[in-house]
């Protein structure tokens, strides 16, 4: 063989191909998506930016990796058990992601799915909800007995107690207090990231991904859907 | 012997005008001894990172306190470390070596390669740091900081620059099977990563096809790059160490155009929020793999055949056969899992996990590791210092990627199993995996011995050859080998 000219033509035609068909032509077909406009007269629109604290949580949770455990994306029902176990209730599209970046689909499940975490465990600024992530990310092992996450001490300050007690400090007790005199507050990063959590919602219906007739997902034994579910140890 | 690499095909007339083997080795000898210190290095950091992020998956308490060694910090910075800082580096260490020999020409510009080699390890130095602090860009395996990537893609270009050289002064123009595979090679990676810097982390574009862009490029990275560089080895080893000619050389040619034409094609799953045909265009490309597949297993086995006795006498061997059972049952089982109700259990398992490693580790690492076995004594001109070195070299590397592959496997479709039935709750899923996470820490601990140890060979091996007396003590040492066999 003696064509050095031909395996180079042979070689750029197979790199043209494939960033043609897998780079460019998605970005011609889907690049250009527009929101959809839920309500005509209000001009309600889905997706919407997050809010601001929850997008400066949004890089919490990039800076500290947390998509190396949890997904982001439900698939379609009957397609593995995400239905079933109460991640969502239709699947993800790809406008749900419009304004994120990056964009953390997420490769591993070895914690749960998080597509809909802010619709799971309350999305307002309920002090439940508040405190329950916090806790979770000070140690899990606190609402969570067993529970392999691992935990996130840096992004609390732990700090004499003043005259007057941190109002926002964390309620811990037994093995999880601090030492007497000293109080566990979340940093900044903790509330951003609990705020992002509260945002990550994608049950709106879409014309192309709907909510089934009855949404009535079976509720798996220790995993209420819509609950407490997925993160409870087992009974 | 180093002459029976020669193409099947009548030998040019130009050929009487070739460098001689020490000339070449010679000429290789500190830019390839640079860019190979720098991927042991960073193999040797990498696999402690490893070893740290498998412990994390089982005892979550472990340095919480530390916010650089968090899970989601370290796991990154390993599969950089061992992208950037090991695979790379070491995979065109070797192809610049292998071009000059099957060329028979000396490599030019010595000099400035190592001033590349020298910012390539500072950009994954930089950009390592930045991942323990929290800088992650957030896409896999494109984690290291935007400038670092893009000093990266420099260097590549520049050191790949001179590989291109090597190849344009060969003095035949007959071309062996595996200059198809390492030219590929070469250009297919500036062209990928720069489309992923560009679209990801210079003007990132909108929404999942982030996440698209970032899947085709470990595609075409996996499949295509580390899928090229390493059969490029096993061809210009294999008939080389079992002294016999390649089986076929039109077999290599067909399986090297299916897989560029295919393999590019690979890595965006099924069921992924993207368009439909996306995952479907990706599942049928992963399934025309087996053709390259097959026809390296017939090459293989028809060239080894009835050379059992060279598999035991060479170290290099045992490990390129190594790297091609594991390049084979990667890739059947990537076929599999691309395949949509097989992937519907194993997808977000470790079983993903599990092929990765075979295919970057089992294969890739293990191929390397055969071409470094070989070409490093003949380099320098000495044998290994440590033979108990290598020896450790080649068991801890082996067993520990059989032990962890295994175990992975098994748990990822333990895990898988559980995920997909609603009735098993989420923490005994979780609780389900743990032993075999255990096991893995030991395949893991194994591999980082095997890594460590070749580690020491080298930098004993480069003690020995240079640094107080330098160039004196080396021509020296030249003199006395014979130059460079």
């Amino acid at each position: 063989m003696r064509h050095g000219p031909l395996v180079f033509l042979g070689l750029f035609l197979a790199m043209a191909i494939s960033w043609a068909g897998l780079v460019l032509y998605p970005q011609m077909q889907i690049g250009n998506q527009p929101v959809a406009v839920l309500d005509d007269s209000t001009g309600q629109a889905y997706p919407i930016p997050r809010p601001g604290l929850a997008r400066e949580g949004l890089d919490v949770y990039r800076a500290n990796g947390c998509v190396y455990c949890h997904s982001q994306q439900v698939r379609y029902q009957g397609f593995g058990a995400d239905f079933e176990r109460g991640w969502g209730k239709r699947w993800s599209v790809d406008r749900d992601y419009l304004y994120d970046s990056p964009v953390m689909l997420g490769e591993m499940r070895i914690g749960p799915d998080l597509a809909n975490i802010g619709v799971r465990r309350g999305n307002d600024t309920n002090q439940v909800n508040l405190t329950w992530h916090l806790l979770h990310l000070y140690n899990p092992r606190i609402n969570s007995p067993g529970s392999m996450m691992p935990a996130y001490p840096y992004l609390f300050a732990k700090r004499k107690v003043g005259d007057v007690p941190s109002p926002n400090a964390l309620k811990l007790t037994g093995e999880f207090a601090p030492e007497n005199g000293y109080e566990i507050v979340p940093r900044q990063e903790a509330l951003a990231l609990v705020n992002y959590l509260f945002s990550l919602q994608s049950e709106t219906p879409l014309f192309e991904s709907s909510l089934p007739p009855s949404p009535k997902p079976k509720t798996p034994r220790g995993a209420a859907a819509g609950g407490a579910s997925t993160n409870s140890p087992a009974k | 012997m180093a002459n029976s690499t020669s193409p099947t095909q009548a030998v040019a007339p130009d050929a009487v005008r070739g460098a001689s083997v020490a000339e070449i080795d010679a000429s290789c000898r500190w830019p390839v001894m640079f860019l190979l210190l720098g991927a042991l290095l960073w193999l040797a950091f990498g696999s402690l990172l490893g070893l740290i992020a498998s412990i994390k998956l089982h005892a979550p308490g472990l340095l919480a306190e530390c916010p650089g060694l968090t899970y989601g910090r370290v796991q990154p910075a390993q599969t950089n470390a061992f992208l950037y800082g090991f695979a790379i580096p070491a995979g065109l260490a070797t192809a610049i070596w292998i071009l000059c020999r099957l060329g028979r020409c000396t490599l030019a510009a010595c000099g400035s390669i190592i001033v590349a080699v020298i910012f390539w390890n500072f950009g994954v130095t930089m950009g390592e740091i930045g991942i323990f602090y929290g800088k992650s860009t957030g896409f896999a395996w494109l984690e290291l900081s935007r400038s670092s990537n893009l000093l990266l893609l420099f260097c590549y270009v520049f050191i790949a620059a001179w590989a291109v050289v090597a190849y344009h002064r060969r003095s035949q123009s007959a071309l062996y099977p595996s200059h198809w595979f390492l030219l590929a090679a070469i250009f297919w990676f500036p062209w990928i990563y720069s489309t992923a810097i560009g679209a990801l982390l210079c003007v990132p574009l909108r929404g999942t096809l982030q996440a698209s862009v970032d899947w085709w490029y470990q595609g075409n990275l996996s499949f295509v790059w580390l899928g090229c560089v390493g059969t490029a080895i096993i061809y210009y080893f294999l008939p080389k160490l079992v002294e016999r000619p390649l089986h076929s050389y039109y077999l290599a040619v067909f399986g090297f155009w299916v897989l560029i034409f295919f393999g590019s094609w690979c890595g965006i799953p099924a069921g992924a929020p993207l368009p439909a045909w996306m995952g479907a265009m990706s599942t049928a490309a992963n399934a025309m793999l087996l053709i390259p597949l097959l026809a390296l297993a017939i090459n293989f086995r028809a060239t080894a055949a009835g050379q059992s006795a060279k598999f035991s006498a060479s170290p290099s061997l045992r490990f390129i056969g190594f790297g091609t059972a594991s390049y084979l049952a990667a890739g059947l089982l990537g076929i599999a899992v691309a395949y949509r109700t097989i992937g519907e259990r194993l997808r977000f398992t470790y079983f993903t996990t599990a092929i990765t490693h075979l295919s970057t580790y089992g294969f890739y690492a293990m191929v390397i590791f055969g071409a470094i076995a070989y070409l490093v004594p003949r380099l320098v001109g000495r044998d290994w210092p440590s033979a108990g070195l290598s020896k450790l070299h080649f068991l801890g590397t082996s067993v520990g990627a059989v032990v962890y592959f295994v175990a992975m496997a098994i748990g990822g479709i333990v895990q898988g199993t559980g995920l997909n039935d609603s009735q098993v709750a989420f923490a005994d899923v979780v609780k389900g995996t743990m032993p075999f996470v255990g096991v893995g820490t030991i395949g893991i601990t194994l591999m980082a011995a095997g890594n460590v140890a070749l580690l020491l060979n080298f930098l004993w091996m480069m003690a020995v050859t240079c640094p107080c007396c330098g160039e004196a003590m080396t021509r020296a040492t030249l003199g006395k080998s014979g130059g460079g066999r």
